[in-house]
């Protein structure tokens, strides 16, 4: 449906667009991630793309990835990058949604911000960065959201515990937890 | 002063109003900081507030949602796709119904069966779907309305919401959290004089839309609290993410039910309301008329339902036959495995999204090959809608404060995940 979209940028950022996908008819655009805020602000102003309308980010972090039924070189290493922010975007106008993925080294876990172009990044960013310890570069207001400014590690992160809590008041009813996570800053 | 306004001060530790200078009974200029919620009797969930006033007029603002966050996504990854149903009704827990059927599809997406369905099961999933709106919406305007003072609407759309969750419980077994859908298909099929309760129902219902709104629509402080209040523009909007009745009511002629018609939306014909102006009184009426067009709906479901089975034939997703499952050993252990091992989505990642009861609900899912998702991911309408409700309150009075939540609708469940 939106395989136009997915050529032209390909045909505008030949550099900035590590590889393009339809899967699931979701059109899926990898991007580089020095080149993220050139090409968003290129999908939202030019008048072909008019991709005005954001719907969500969020991010997804590949270390246990072991999937079943595809070539051992599928799974995740260490030379991979560890997480992935995706952006999905919407246009009202074309009624077409592109999704740009961006590659994020566990080493250096920052992504350009795109609140400044669409409002609702804002509180989407705090809570991918709540969830997920991704730093977004020239964000307005990064804070955590949901959880406590107390709190330690990143809960949406494969290597945290499910069953760890860390409640901010002492409750005496919840056993004291050992379980520890060790989080790179 | 005198000896009696000292002797005054002493016994009362302070100075007695009448003893006042003009000068010590006037306000402090300076501003002042003011905590709304975490629990706040007016407010829709649990979502604190804390507001810089200027007298009675907000000045800032800072919305902190989280208090009922109770890990959606964490939990998900660890359990299989169907055990997720139970979860998602938590999510917005006055249309569970609509969550149930957003999971199901983002996970059929997944699985290649989008479009092939039984149609008995897609028009089963539009009525609870419906129904399930009627319902949010007359939580939201009903609750509202309460909040202003009219109590009376308030019971009366409540009233109309119980007739309601009853024929749903009727169908699924439970009230409020139905887990009722599956995915490929619904847990079972609608009860037995399903179609006659419903329609009876439909008819009550209007009736009491029709009592309310002229309870409401012209009421003076009903109106007078609404007009005009936390107004949006059509630009603002759409920078911000809104959708469903909040963008509407701003102009914004977006509903993926219409525009990008899942199940059998595009079999039935309904219109979709649009406001002007985008302050909080659109946003009621734009409600109130959605009710209207979800009725509307419900009406032709229930004369083009065909019969016909209501599981996908397809082994990955549905059980076997409970006789088969009790007396041959290749029907249980594929129960086994279902059960234990949960429904096996290929690898790969989708985003589905269907019109909540607030806007577009849509989930994200990453799938490994396993019968648990890799990561699932809820793009919750409420959250979005929440984000501008702090440009919303801008120069409001706080008793603003109240109707503008009322109308975002904001659902802690979905909201804080």
């Amino acid at each position: 449906m939106s395989q136009k979209v997915l050529d032209a940028l390909q045909a505008k950022f030949p550099n900035a667009v590590e590889r393009t996908a339809s899967t699931h008819k979701d059109e899926v655009a990898w991007i580089k991630r020095d080149n993220l805020v050139e090409v968003a602000k290129w999908l939202r102003d030019d008048p072909a793309m008019a991709f005005d309308s954001p719907v969500f980010v969020t991010c997804i972090d590949w270390l246990d990835w072991n999937p079943v039924g595809v070539p051992p070189d599928a799974r995740w290493d260490e030379s991979k990058p560890r997480f992935t922010v995706a952006y999905q975007l919407r246009s009202l106008t074309h009624r077409h949604r592109i999704r740009l993925e961006i590659n994020v080294p566990e080493s250096d876990p920052r992504c350009p911000s795109l609140a400044e172009l669409w409002a609702a990044f804002n509180w989407q960013e705090r809570e991918t960065f709540d969830m997920y310890g991704v730093r977004f570069d020239g964000h307005p207001d990064l804070r955590r959201i949901y959880l406590y400014e107390e709190f330690v590690g990143y809960p949406l992160r494969k290597d945290y515990p499910k069953e760890k809590r860390q409640p901010l008041v002492r409750r005496d009813d919840l056993p004291i937890n050992p379980i520890k996570v060790e989080h790179k800053p | 002063m005198s000896d009696t306004a000292t002797l005054k001060q002493l016994v009362l530790g302070r100075k007695d109003v009448q003893d006042l200078s003009d000068a010590e009974t006037e306000l402090p200029p300076d501003l002042m900081t003011v905590n709304m919620g975490p629990s706040h009797p007016a407010m829709h969930g649990t979502v604190r507030i804390v507001l810089t006033v200027d007298g009675e007029k907000i000045v800032k603002s800072d919305v902190q949602p989280g208090y009922l966050h109770r890990c959606f996504e964490k939990e998900s990854e660890h359990a299989t796709y169907t055990q997720v149903f139970p979860y998602t009704d938590r999510l917005n827990y006055v249309s569970p119904m609509i969550n149930n059927c957003g999971w199901a599809m983002a996970v059929e997406k997944l699985m290649g069966l989008t479009e092939k369905l039984p149609k008995r099961v897609e028009y089963i999933r539009v009525i609870v779907s419906e129904m399930s709106r009627i319902t949010d919406h007359l939580t939201c305007t009903g609750a509202s309305a309460m909040e202003l003072g009219a109590f009376t609407a308030f019971l009366y759309f409540l009233k109309a919401r119980e007739w309601l969750y009853e024929l749903l419980e009727k169908v699924s077994g439970a009230r409020l959290t139905h887990s009722y859908i599956r995915v490929g298909g619904v847990s079972k099929d609608l009860p037995p004089g399903f179609h006659d309760d419903l329609t009876l129902c439909l008819d009550k219902i209007e009736g009491v839309i029709v009592e309310v709104e002229a309870m409401l629509n012209t009421n003076k402080i009903f109106y007078d609290r609404m007009v005009g209040v936390g107004a949006m523009t059509k630009a603002d909007a759409i920078a911000t993410g809104c959708v469903g009745p909040i963008a509407r009511s701003c102009g914004v002629d977006y509903d993926v039910r219409r525009d990008h018609p899942y199940s059998v939306y595009n079999e039935v014909e309904f219109d979709v309301p649009l406001g002007t102006t985008g302050d909080c009184y659109d946003r009621f009426l734009v409600r109130v008329e959605e009710i209207k067009q979800s009725i509307r709906i419900l009406r032709q479901c229930l004369k083009q339902i065909p019969d016909g089975p209501t599981m996908v034939d397809d082994p990955r997703v549905s059980l076997p036959p409970k006789a088969a499952t009790y007396n041959t050993i290749e029907s249980m252990i594929r129960h086994f495995k279902h059960i234990m091992d949960g429904i096996r989505v290929p690898p790969g990642e989708a985003y589905s999204f269907v019109e909540g009861g607030n806007g577009e609900l849509g989930f994200f899912i990453v799938a490994d090959g396993t019968g648990r998702p890799y990561k699932a991911y809820v793009r919750s309408p409420s959250f979005v809608h929440l984000s501008t409700s702090s440009q919303l309150i801008q120069g409001h009075l706080i008793a603003d404060v109240v109707p503008i939540f009322g109308m975002i609708n904001m659902i802690g469940g979905e909201c804080d995940k």
